[in-house]
């Protein structure tokens, strides 16, 4: 009954605790002229707030994820809606006992409390379960409660009160129009509601497991699907009928039967994640009118929840066996997943203006609220959120089959063992380098980034294996051996032996054209792209505030032509990057299918180079200086060589036609034979040589939360042009000495061996602690972590990347690192590379 | 005691109902089954009975193999034997076919009582109950919301001779005292039915189904489509808000004659 | 052929339902070319003849049953001379078979045959539930619209899901028995009122059909029938609790009405079920429907479909049942419903 006005500065559409979060986060930051929209009724417009089981554990593998749940639990806090409970993972398979451990490693990691449990001190903190059943439990006093419909409604309510917001529940968006800007992107122009029409500037989905329908509306992808997660509660609980409040007892996770048991007032509710995935198609979610419940809460299927019935009274047989008691409600409720569980937060790809909040759940809600009201008003946001950006997939990864395949996989691993390095299974192949048949037919086994199949290592260089025995860092503990292979060593020194020939065609290639184009990217880049046609230059992008956001190559092809080369998981965030900051004279244009890239290193690969390339180029390979780029014809085909390296090693990128990459690769293998060529993995390529050379990776060590300055990155001088960021950079360069409060460093691990004599590797996310054992935090407040883990067969040691507080920063310093439980005795090594600190084999 | 339940299994359906392109059927895509809110009742009045007076409760439907989901239900919730009688054929089961496929189902055991929801939620009938009953030769009773039982108190036995059963209509109760064996149609509001309990449901789906096969038989009532009433272009008079409006209410209510 | 209607009489008139079965009849018979026949059961003298006459039934047949036995009130329909002697010498006849059953054999092929109706009530259901059972007929229950088919037989529309759906449908039955929703056709008096000639009709009846009869006292509630009263006030989630629902009772009585209430109270405890308005408690047709702190659930608009006038009082403007309404008061009834009787009383 309320009126539509007839404009906004923006539209949030969706009034779960995302949508309400957002407008309290937007009228803090000082928007006005706000319209909330919902079909549904408030405070419960029907979506998935309305029956979420609100409970929050602070644990997470992911540093996005903690931090977006942290902070969402800190504003739940200052709402006064949160209720601390504790929270207890247990253990019902030794397997899982492992894995606790790890779960409080990485909860030290992060400054969460956390501790081991026997199965009496479980059955001490829950005395209604049989501590016969379990081998043991992690505990997690900080689990809590929230009342998120009721945290929602706060936030709405004080968005309202500054006069930034209009409400509009029970009204349904019908469309949202769009129209060409002046730069020929589409842009947002209305929503069209039952309520009328409403000009706006910003459109927000905020619409949980309807957004994929709504961004339908404007003619953007969300790689977001409905999928089941069925609850149960069941009462009256005669134990709980003593206890006041909502929650006495700390929530149990029956992780081992993706399961948990939940305190909620006189009932107890128990959720599963064990039951086949079922997918519901957004179209399919019926209307308020029709559901029976509401839309979210669908008809429970019984027999998909059998199974677990008898896990769950095995577990807590005389509260949950009471004959008494009834399953008073339950439900298959709708939940959001994406292809890789993260949110999805920021502007969308195909129209500026149109804005994701979605695939939030209940933990991480106010926290993406507030992130995405921080993008929208062009600032850095609070928590690095790069990996949940809603431009991060590239189109074929958006599309409802991909989603949904990927979303069915994932569920069941909801509560799973999920190794760091495992991969996913279905809708695989999706993309393919030219050179998959060639790579397939050396056995590579191939990893995914991106939905790109990449080689990892080669069962044809097994022979290799014995040739470096003794030098291969084998591993064996089973947990560092799964998804992976002794070979990617033997590759590695190989590739420092001889010459290694990698497929680098997953490479994300994006032409910077036209008159504008240097301005453009010059605006962009700490590096002077300013040179001569024929330079490639290595730099990093930075935001307002001086974090990165991009590291990547730029080669000057010439006068106006400039070619973007980054990494596969990057690359559609980079575009989207570089397309918003781009001013006018400038083209933008991915050209990542049409290009193949070959990675030529090593000691031979000058004499492989000699063998391919015609004799008129031969002659002048040595005025290829490392960063020059030169197109050179290699058995027919132009060829553009790059001299850069991300190995350490002499040689090239050679970027080729994709349809001449099999030619290419070919003529390169037939002449690299006599020198020792071997194919080498992405295992190699990414990590052991990587690390050795202490090569920072985005996403790893370069992240908006670090500086250029802490990473080690600073060149001597600054580029005279400014560029985003630059402010901050030179602030950043003034004050290092006083200021700096990281230092990223590489480690080697001294002792490997474990208590029970087994050599262990630590694969990243560790906390590192000092000497003494205590947690290392710096004066920012941010916390030693392993940013980045893997064997230096070249230095014969395992190798660790992390950010240390200076005072502990200097090469030399003693520190430990935290590995499934264990610490063990680590040594500052360098500040930049362990190996070849020099770089004199990469000069030739 | 021996109580034959009968139940149906029915589309859940909240708000509007949405139906199928062919107009044949309710969508059910998104709805799910259940019994309706009579036959609940009615199944609780059995295992409350049994409860008491001891016996055991059957319980019986006609409907597809998917009918087994409510079967089970009702074995949850304390019955301890489950009929299916399974619709074969195309075609929606009249009145008639259906109480005659019950009947078989009921004159096979010594039940002292059937019991049935006054009327499917879906179809609304108002007759099976009544058609079993004369197919049966004994007495019923519907639209019932108290049910008592009387036993044989000379011989001491614990013989269930006649219930007593009670409803309301216009104001006046109506109580009907019914020979044992008898049918019995309830009403929600008879009692408060229970939840399963998780060990209910154990049992329910560890429980074998008895399976008869059932062919359809055209009726002289046929459907030829459903739909969905069109409701009026409605717009309401707000009156205002919180008591400033209670003028105006009173007025409103002048004007629609209700003050005398 | 004869369109026969049962007539349920309320205090000594005829019952508002079966005012509206007997305007379908009414209905129905002219589309046929047929007459109206009431059947009553009483005595002849508690006939009303005028309300009869005004609803254009030329003949009514008072059957004498004492109270209200529902297979002797079917026995007395099914074996109505009349009606069995309109089927036709030889061509048809009511036969009992062996089960004791009654089966109606009719050739009935180019000619319509009589019909049945009563109102879609307890009664009204039940008794030609089992006049169906007798005569092995089917019985098409709550219907709002009966038209003779083309080819024989009736082309209905009646209620599946109280209300919730219409059936369109066909009756192919030698005798048509039907059964008129309550809530869904109106109450219309004939254009002419003609003359009422009463029958008077002992029925045959065996003592299996007088085994189950009601006895009757007031109901424990005691106050006025929730299905025939004109004014309702309906509470909802919204009145909080039981102790809640005390102006709900004053206004109610200082409106010479009743309390209804939605099934979330009855769930609840607070009021007991014979107060449930809705699919599957009691249809009501007032001439106003107060709902207070009622969303407005479809299965609860499905109760109260029938009102003449519906006002809405609700915190929630957005509330279902604040849409259906003629008037909607936006508020809280804790507040409103004090100020509204202090005013009625003031009147």
């Amino acid at each position: 009954m309320t009126e539509a006005p007839t404009r906004a500065r923006a539209v949030i559409i969706g009034a779960g605790i995302v949508g309400n979060s957002l407008v309290h986060h937007l009228a803090l930051l000082g928007w006005k002229d706000l319209v909330l929209v919902d079909k549904g009724p408030l405070p419960n417009p029907g979506g998935s707030t309305g029956h979420a089981s609100n409970f929050i554990f602070p644990i997470e593998y992911s540093k996005m994820m903690f931090e977006l749940t942290k902070d969402s639990t800190e504003q739940y806090q200052e709402l006064g809606v949160f209720t601390e409970s504790g929270g207890i993972e247990v253990a019902r398979a030794p397997e899982r006992m492992i894995e606790l451990k790890r779960r409080v490693t990485q909860a030290k990691a992060w400054g969460i409390p956390a501790e081991h449990l026997t199965p009496e001190g479980v059955h001490k903190l829950v005395p209604y379960l049989d501590p016969s059943v379990i081998l043991g439990g992690g505990y997690f006093p900080t689990v809590g409660v929230v009342d998120s419909l009721r945290a929602g409604t706060l936030m709405r309510e004080k968005a309202q009160a500054a006069g930034a917001l209009t409400v509009l529940s029970g009204t349904e968006v019908l469309d949202i129009t769009t129209a060409a800007d002046e730069t020929g992107h589409e842009r947002v122009r209305s929503v069209v509601t039952s309520a009328g029409e409403i000009r706006a500037d910003n459109v927000v989905i905020c619409c949980g497991v309807w957004s994929p329908r709504v961004a339908r509306m404007a003619g953007a992808r969300l790689p977001l699907t409905p999928i089941v997660h069925q609850m149960i509660s069941v009462g009256p609980i005669a134990l709980f009928a003593g206890t006041t409040g909502e929650i006495s007892y700390p929530i149990v996770r029956d992780v081992d039967y993706g399961m948990y048991e939940r305190q909620h007032g006189g009932d107890m509710e128990v959720g599963s994640y064990a039951h086949r995935p079922i997918l519901i198609w957004a179209d399919d979610i019926p209307s308020n009118e029709a559901a029976v419940l509401s839309p979210t809460e669908l008809p429970f299927t019984q027999d998909d929840f059998d199974p677990q019935l008898e896990q769950a009274l095995e577990l807590m047989p005389e509260l949950l066996g009471d004959e008494k008691a009834g399953t008073r409600y339950a439900i298959n409720g709708l939940i959001s997943m994406t292809p890789d569980g993260h949110p999805l937060l920021g502007e969308v790809p195909e129209v500026k203006g149109l804005w994701s909040a979605a695939a939030s759940w209940i933990k991480e809600g106010p926290g993406c609220g507030r992130v995405v009201a921080e993008l929208m008003s062009g600032r850095v946001p609070t928590v690095d959120v790069h990996e949940a950006s809603a431009a991060r997939f590239y189109p074929a990864a958006r599309t409802a089959a991909n989603t949904r395949d990927r979303a069915a996989e994932a569920f069941n691993k909801m509560y799973g063992i999920v190794h760091p390095r495992e991969q996913y299974e279905s809708t695989r192949p999706m993309r393919v380098s030219p050179l998959h048949e060639r790579t397939a037919a050396l056995g590579a086994t191939y990893f995914e980034t991106a939905r790109w199949e990449r080689p990892q290592w080669y069962a044809t260089n097994e022979p290799l294996l014995d040739k470096y025995a003794g030098r291969l860092m084998e591993r064996p503990a089973e947990w560092e051996s799964r998804w992976w292979s002794p070979i990617i060593n033997a590759e590695h020194l190989a590739l420092r032996d001889g010459a290694g020939l990698v497929d680098l065609s997953a490479f994300t290639i994006l032409d910077v054209t036209g008159p504008g184009a240097l301005a453009g990217l010059q605006n962009l880049a700490v590096a002077q792209l300013d040179v001569p046609a024929g330079r490639v230059v290595y730099t990093s992008f930075l935001n307002e505030e001086g974090g990165i956001v991009a590291d990547l190559t730029v080669m000057r092809l010439s006068s106006q032509a400039f070619r973007v080369v980054t990494g596969a998981a990057d690359g559609a965030r980079d575009a989207q990057w570089i397309s918003d900051h781009l001013a006018a004279g400038a083209v933008l244009t991915d050209v990542t299918s049409a290009w193949a890239t070959i990675g030529l290193w090593g000691p031979r690969a000058a004499a492989v180079m000699d063998d391919v390339l015609d004799e008129a180029e031969k002659r002048t390979r040595s005025a290829f200086p490392f960063g020059s780029i030169s197109s050179v014809e290699i058995g027919g085909s132009v060829v553009l060589a790059s001299r850069i390296s991300y190995v350490g090693e002499y040689g090239w990128e050679l970027h080729v036609p994709a349809d001449q990459a099999g030619h290419l690769w070919d003529r390169l293998w037939d002449a690299g034979q006599p020198h020792g060529l071997v194919p080498v993995g992405i295992g190699v390529y990414g990590t052991t040589a990587r690390l050795e050379k202490g090569y920072r990776a985005f996403g790893a060590e370069l992240t908006p939360d670090f500086t250029l300055v802490e990473a080690g990155m600073t060149r001597p001088r600054v580029k005279a042009q400014a560029f985003i960021g630059k402010r901050a950079y030179l602030a950043q360069r003034e004050a290092r000495r006083s200021m700096s409060t990281a230092v990223l460093a590489t480690l080697t691990v001294d002792s490997l061996v474990s208590a029970d004599g087994t050599p262990r590797y630590a694969m990243g996310g560790e906390p590192v602690l000092s000497a003494e054992g205590s947690r290392l935090v710096d004066s920012r407040g941010r916390p030693s972590y392993v940013t980045s883990a893997g064997s230096g067969p070249s230095t014969g040691s395992h190798l660790l990347m992390a950010y240390l507080p200076a005072r502990v920063s200097p090469v030399g310093t003693k520190l430990l690192v935290e590995y499934m439980g264990e610490q063990y005795p680590v040594t500052v090594a360098s500040h930049g590379a362990v190996f070849d600190p020099s770089g004199s084999r990469m000069r030739g | 005691m021996e109580i034959l339940v009968c139940v149906k299994r029915v589309p859940t359906v909240g708000g509007a109902i949405t139906l199928t392109a062919d107009g044949q059927a309710v969508d059910t895509r998104m709805s799910g089954f259940t019994i309706s809110p009579h036959e609940e009742c009615a199944v609780e009045e059995a295992v409350r009975l049994v409860d008491r007076h001891g016996g055991s409760v059957t319980v019986v439907t006609l409907g597809p193999v998917e009918a087994e989901e409510q079967l089970r239900f009702c074995l949850s919730l304390g019955a301890s034997k489950a009929v299916l009688l399974e619709a074969c054929g195309a075609g929606e089961f009249g009145p008639i076919a259906t109480a005659s496929a019950l009947a078989s189902v009921a004159e096979s055991g010594a039940f002292d009582l059937v019991l049935l929801g006054n009327e499917a939620s879906d179809t609304g009938d108002y007759q099976v109950g009544i058609r079993l009953a004369h197919l049966l030769r004994q007495p019923v009773a519907t639209g019932i919301k108290a049910l008592s039982v009387a036993f044989d108190g000379v011989s001491g036995s614990v013989e269930a001779v006649s219930v007593e059963a009670a409803r309301e209509y216009r104001g006046v109760s109506e109580t009907f005292q019914l020979p044992l064996p008898a049918v019995v149609t309830v009403k929600e509001g008879i009692n408060l039915p229970r939840y399963p309990s998780l060990p209910g449901r154990l049992r329910a789906k560890r429980a074998s189904i008895e399976r008869i096969p059932v062919q359809f038989a055209p009726e002289g009532l046929r459907m030829r489509t459903l739909r969905v009433p069109v409701a009026g272009q409605h717009t309401a008079t707000v009156l205002g808000h919180g008591v400033d409006a209670v003028p105006d209410l009173v007025r409103v209510l002048g004007e629609l004659g209700v003050l005398s | 052929m004869t369109v026969y209607c049962l007539v349920e009489l309320d205090a000594g008139t005829v019952a508002d339902a079966s005012l509206r079965a007997l305007t379908m009849a009414r209905g129905l018979a002219s589309a046929r070319g047929a007459d109206v026949a009431a059947v009553v059961f009483g005595e002849a003298a508690s006939v009303p003849v005028a309300e009869l006459a005004a609803y254009g039934v030329m003949n009514a047949y008072a059957v004498a049953v004492d109270g209200y036995a529902p297979q002797a009130w079917a026995r007395a329909i099914a074996e109505l001379p009349n009606l069995a002697g309109s089927l036709g010498e030889g061509a048809s006849s009511w036969v009992k078979t062996d089960t004791g059953l009654a089966v109606l054999t009719h050739d009935h092929e180019g000619e319509a045959g009589p019909a049945v109706l009563a109102a879609g009530t307890d009664h009204g259901n039940e008794v030609l539930a089992h006049v169906g059972a007798i005569a092995g007929l089917p019985v098409a229950a709550n219907c709002v619209a009966a038209a003779p088919a083309p080819g024989g037989g009736l082309e209905l529309v009646r209620q599946r899901w109280a209300g919730l759906l219409l059936e369109d449908a066909v009756l192919d039955a030698p005798v048509a028995l039907l059964t008129v929703a309550t809530d869904a056709v109106a109450a219309v008096p004939a254009d002419s009122p003609g003359p009422v000639t009463v029958h008077e009709v002992k029925p045959e009846l065996s003592a299996g059909d007088l085994v189950v009869r009601a006895e009757e006292a007031p109901a424990a509630a005691g106050g006025a029938s929730l299905a025939t009263a004109r004014v309702v006030v309906g509470g909802g989630r919204g009145v909080g609790s039981a102790d809640g629902f005390a102006p709900l009772e004053e206004l109610a009585s200082l409106l010479g009405g009743v309390v209804g209430v939605s099934r979330v109270v009855t769930s609840e405890g607070w009021r007991p079920h014979a107060q449930q308005v809705g699919q599957t408690g009691t249809k009501i047709t007032p001439d106003l429907y107060l709902a207070c702190g009622i969303s407005g659930a479809i299965q609860h608009i499905a109760g109260c479909a029938g009102a003449r006038h519906i006002v809405a009082i609700n915190t929630d403007p957005a509330a279902p049942m604040m849409a259906r309404a003629d008037y909607a008061l936006i508020g809280d009834l804790h507040q409103v419903l004090p100020a509204l009787i202090e005013a009625l009383r003031a009147r």
